[in-house]
């Protein structure tokens, strides 16, 4: 089901305003770029290619800096961050997921989806019996000693939902995560991700191309140069 | 928040990497324990060497508070003896007797080993040098100064053969005696070949009565040192010096120090080159895990971490290299010490065995020092690692950046310029230390110009026509010079490092050989050693100028002088020169004018450089007096310095006109084994033993053999260079080519053939192996002028001519041309092997 309006008011995960971000210090990106997010809510962000789309998503988690506005996570407004503060945000309360799965080649499954709970300070013992829970849960039981070499591109998008999941983050960020996938193999992704997510109370940012996907979430909003808007998708099909 | 949330996933990913390459990790560990082995294999052999020295020093010295000596071995007349004793403030003086002379050989045909033997009142000795005390044994001895029997040290006892009341024939002072051995020197050391007998009996039975070379003095207790040391130098003749045992220990060490140093050197450029090829691999490394490290990044490590896992990484390689090289370099010290002895190959130090033992705290600096350098050589790479943009690098892949980015060249110009400075410095403590802190400034230049060299040797390039292969290698080699710098910095660094030594040695052996020939021109020479008895005398001269065959015989006389007590003893030789000077030596430059009255002497390089002497120069000699410096000649025999002047002025001023060696020219045509025979023949027995007997054709290839044992570690470290050197570039080419997985993936898209990648990998290592060669041979042959013109001439006092060897400069270049390019081809090939379709969905 998509949808635009949001669901009850509550503390937004994610809070957004006056946005601005230009490339080449030329090009003009996007402007008044206003988003809320609350708990537990998925959004969707479609947009044309150049739009702004994954600039948004990395100004999203402070890897960017804004040419103007304010970006908010957990109450937290990101601009007054140092560097090390943002990082330590991204590390306790984000989890990622990418278009090119980005599993570490030379570690296990099981140590690729611990690394965020051992980055926390978390032992290795414990992160990887929680990994292996993780990739129980995307359906990898039993594979935590495998290398990702062995594996599918779905499979290793399993795994990097279950690493974005493992240290329970209260926001997950997608870029494009299905775009490397057949549509058989995404839709099952998709389900997974958004599943993970919704049973974790997670709110779920993901940017993608495909209306298929967009479908699937709460909200589906359009990036635009002045900003976002929703948007009713008619069709759930690419 | 804790301070740092590495170290649990550090060690997965450190792990990980390690066990996904670990040809790259060898080679880096090797890289570190080849300089670290070679720096402790170095300093163990030095310290066994000069313990064993001073051991060796000590056992002949015993252990007087001070001696006096005579400065010829000919010695002092034994009047001194009383007028020393009646000093005040001295307790007593034991008379001492010291020859050098040589044990009966084991195997016929074979030269006996050299022993020092001393003539002690033991009553004296008993006050002064109680270690010079021999223990009688059974009825064998009884009071060593009523018997004709002699004292052996242990390791003498084994070489002679001998055993306490047999008897032992000794050469010494030109005669051969039959001693009965009386028992042995409990109170030398192991190694020390040396024999003692009654004073008396060694002045009568080697003809040196009314002779004495050293006295050996104890102090009064109480008494004020430096005033009784005046007292005994104001008494002492010309021809005796005060030596105290700190002088005897510097000596020691500074007749090798210069060699000692130099080596030591040489193992640390070689650490330094291992530094390169870490930084090589670190940063090769890095490179290829740009992305991997951006998603760590996202994923919430901070960049300060980052670069810690890096470090840590350099840290632990450095580590393990440390730890093997130690123990490579204790192994490598025995096999030395075993093979070449305690001088490795110098020519130092004579004697027997050289025990070796383990030094912790040495073991803890070297390994200290490689962890340093391993650390240090990742610290670049590291830093790169952490201040790479996660976003960029992630969705950019291995190599961001704009391609048309500007590389300066002021910083590996400013390098170069620097080790130029520092190469036209002086010694520092007499050593040139500047002169290697210019090689280490212009190496690291090189190194760092080169991303610079890159984009203005390929920029040209790019604009001319090539097949389709070469001109997307030339793209590549112009639009990532990082990259090409990193490969270059392992390839340009062991280049030049073997460039500079190999034309370094070749000049000097070449310079060597040369040098040979214009010393060497008569058809037979000889030496004669022992020569306390006064050499070969006249009447023998002339027997010897009269066996048939013999055109004419030039006699040279040499004599050790000392120009101050604690430096080594300089040659004054007296020999047929002043009426054609350029035929008798090989000269640098003309012979001066001789002012009237004067009395000329030519010096050798070394004795000039150290004594800051010039041809014109007046100067006073120990023995001689005032003399004019006509000239100065080469010299690459004597290290500290050597003086001739001519026969007749020699005689005249010292009196000798006994001769210590003598150079036989043949009537043309005649053969010139007879006339050996008939100077062997023509010895008196006991002279015989000690005199060598040569052609200069065979003492040449002798000289060029002893040369080249003494080059031996000089060459195995340049062996040990290139293998690294061809090691790095093979492990740059494939990490970098396999790093490219996905972009040949791209290419194969495109309807490139897999032919075509492997060309342009080929093109690509072809032409960064011929930039590195070029750059390396280029740097090399500045470092090896540096070589030539600074730190020869500052540690040994010589100097030589520039010599290229071409055929090993041009093998050199073709090898690593072919090396990089076929390095670069089957590294393509093992990166094509794959589908190119995985290939682009390949993850990193």
């Amino acid at each position: 089901m998509a949808t635009s309006s949001p669901p009850a008011a509550r503390t937004p995960v994610l809070a957004v305003h006056g946005l601005a971000k230009s490339v080449g210090g030329a090009r003009q990106l996007f402007a008044g770029l206003e988003l809320s997010v609350a708990p537990g809510e998925t959004v969707a962000i479609m947009g044309e290619s150049g739009a702004g789309k994954s600039t948004l998503l990395n100004l999203l988690a402070g890897l960017d800096v804004a040419d103007a506005g304010e970006v908010r996570v957990a109450g937290l407004a990101l601009t007054g961050l140092d560097e090390a503060k943002r990082t330590a945000l991204r590390r306790d309360r984000i989890g990622f997921v990418f278009q090119a799965f980005h599993v570490l080649p030379h570690l296990t499954l099981g140590q690729n989806v611990a690394l965020p709970l051992l980055l926390k300070g978390a032992a290795p013992k414990e992160g990887l019996a929680r990994a292996a829970t993780l990739l129980a849960a995307v359906g990898l039981e039993g594979r935590a000693g495998d290398y990702p070499a062995v594996l599918s591109g779905g499979e290793m998008q399993r795994v990097a939902i279950a690493r974005a999941l493992v240290h329970a983050p209260m926001l997950l960020l997608a870029d494009e995560p299905t775009g490397n996938l057949d549509p058989q193999i995404a839709d099952k992704v998709l389900a997974l991700l958004l599943g993970q997510a919704r049973a974790q109370g997670a709110a779920l940012v993901m940017v993608t191309h495909s209306a298929r996907a967009a479908a699937q979430t709460d909200r589906v909003l359009q990036l635009a140069a002045d900003g976002l808007h929703p948007v009713v998708l008619h069709h759930a099909s690419d | 928040m804790r301070a740092i949330d590495l170290p649990p996933a550090c060690g997965w990913l450190i792990g990980g990497e390690w066990r996904a390459h670990p040809g790259r990790l060898v080679v880096a560990v090797l890289a570190i324990a080849v300089g670290v082995a070679l720096g402790f294999a170095v300093h163990l052999v030095n310290t066994a060497a000069l313990s064993s020295f001073a051991r060796a020093v000590g056992s002949v010295s015993g252990t007087a508070d001070v001696q006096a000596r005579s400065i010829s071995p000919r010695g002092v007349d034994e009047a001194l003896y009383p007028r020393l004793a009646r000093i005040p403030g001295v307790a007593t003086v034991s008379p001492v007797v010291e020859l050098s002379g040589r044990l009966p050989p084991r195997e016929a045909g074979m030269g006996g080993q050299r022993i020092t033997v001393l003539g002690i009142d033991s009553l004296r000795a008993m006050a002064a040098t109680p270690s010079l005390l021999g223990m009688p044994v059974g009825n064998s001895g009884r009071d060593l100064a009523l018997t004709d029997g002699i004292y052996l040290s242990r390791a003498a006892m084994v070489a002679a053969g001998a055993s306490p009341g047999k008897t032992v024939r000794i050469v010494a002072a030109g005669v051969a005696r039959d001693l009965r051995v009386a028992g042995v020197l409990a109170g030398a050391g192991e190694e020390a070949m040396l024999g003692v007998l009654d004073i008396g009996e060694a002045q009568w039975r080697f003809g040196q009565l009314g002779r004495l070379q050293r006295f050996d003095i104890k102090l009064d207790e109480g008494a004020d040192r430096d005033t009784v040391l005046a007292r005994l130098e104001a008494t002492l003749p010309a021809e005796a010096e005060i030596v105290r045992a700190e002088d005897e220990a510097s000596r020691s060490a500074s007749l090798s120090r210069a060699y000692r140093v130099n080596l030591g050197m040489l193992a640390m450029v070689a650490l330094l080159t291992g530094g390169f090829l870490v930084f090589s691999a670190q940063s090769l490394s890095v490179a290829r895990r740009g992305p991997q490290f951006a998603l760590l990044r996202v994923l919430g490590m901070r960049p300060a971490s980052l670069r810690a896992l890096v470090l840590l990484e350099g840290a632990a390689l450095g580590l393990v290299g440390a730890t093997l090289g130690v123990a490579a370099g204790f192994g490598m010290a025995a096999g030395v010490l075993a093979i070449l002895g305690g001088d490795l190959g110098g020519g130092y130090f004579r004697g027997g065995s050289v025990p070796l033992n383990f030094d912790p705290l040495a073991a803890a600096g070297f390994a200290a020092l490689g962890l340093a350098v391993a650390v240090a050589s990742s610290w670049w790479p590291a830093a790169t690692a952490a201040r790479a943009q996660p976003a960029v690098a992630l969705k950019a892949g291995v190599e961001a950046g704009d391609p048309r980015d500007r590389w300066p060249a002021w910083p590996g110009a400013a390098l170069l310029a620097g080790g130029g400075l520092a190469a036209l410095a002086p010694p520092v403590f007499g050593l040139p230390l500047l002169g290697y802190a210019a090689m280490a400034l212009l190496l690291a230049g090189g190194v760092v110009i080169m991303p610079w060299a890159a984009r203005a040797l390929f920029g040209p390039l790019r604009h001319l026509r090539w097949p389709l292969p070469v001109e997307l290698a030339l793209a590549r080699l112009w639009g990532a010079p990082a990259a090409a710098a990193v490969a270059l910095s392992g390839i340009v660094a062991s280049t030049s490092l073997m460039v500079a030594m190999a034309v370094m040695v070749t000049s000097f052996r070449g310079s060597v050989d040369e040098w040979l020939g214009q010393l060497l021109p008569a058809d037979v020479y000889i030496h004669v050693e022992g020569t306390e008895a006064g050499g070969l005398p006249r009447e023998l001269q002339a027997r010897l100028a009269a066996i048939p065959g013999v055109r004419s015989v030039a006699f040279v006389r040499q004599l050790p002088i000392k120009l101050s007590p604690d430096a080594p003893a300089v040659v004054l030789s007296g020999q047929p020169v002043r009426a054609d000077p350029a035929a008798a030596l090989p000269l640098i430059g003309a012979t001066l004018p001789v002012p009237t009255g004067a009395v000329p002497v030519w010096v050798s390089e070394p004795m000039a450089w150290l004594n800051d002497i010039e041809a014109g120069d007046r100067i006073t000699l120990p023995l001689v007096g005032p003399v004019f410096v006509a000239g100065i000649w080469r010299d690459y025999a004597r290290q500290f310095g050597a003086v001739a002047m001519d026969e007749a002025d020699f005689e005249r001023l010292t009196g000798d006109t006994g001769k210590t060696e003598a150079a036989f020219t043949l009537d043309p045509g005649q053969d010139a084994a007879p006339v050996m025979r008939a100077v062997r023949a023509a010895l008196p027995e006991g002279v015989r033993e000690q005199t060598i007997i040569a052609e200069p054709r065979v003492m040449r290839v002798q000289a060029l053999a002893i040369f080249d044992q003494s080059f031996m570690v000089t060459y195995a470290l340049e062996v040990i260079a290139i293998l690294i050197g061809l090691v790095g570039v093979a492990t740059a080419f494939s990490a970098q080519t396999l790093a490219r997985v996905r972009e040949f993936g791209v290419m194969r898209h495109l309807g490139v053939q897999r032919a075509q990648i492997g060309w342009q990998l080929a093109s690509e290592g072809a032409a960064l192996g011929l930039l590195g060669a070029l750059a390396g041979l280029s740097l090399g042959l500045v470092m090896a002028q540096v070589l030539i013109q600074v730190i020869n001439p500052q540690s040994f006092h010589w100097t030589m001519e520039t010599r290229l060897p071409w055929g090993l400069l041009t093998g050199l270049v073709t090898a690593l041309v072919v090396a990089a390019a076929g390095t670069a081809v089957l590294a393509g090939r093992r990166a094509l092997s794959g589908e190119a379709v995985l290939a682009v969905r390949d993850d990193w």
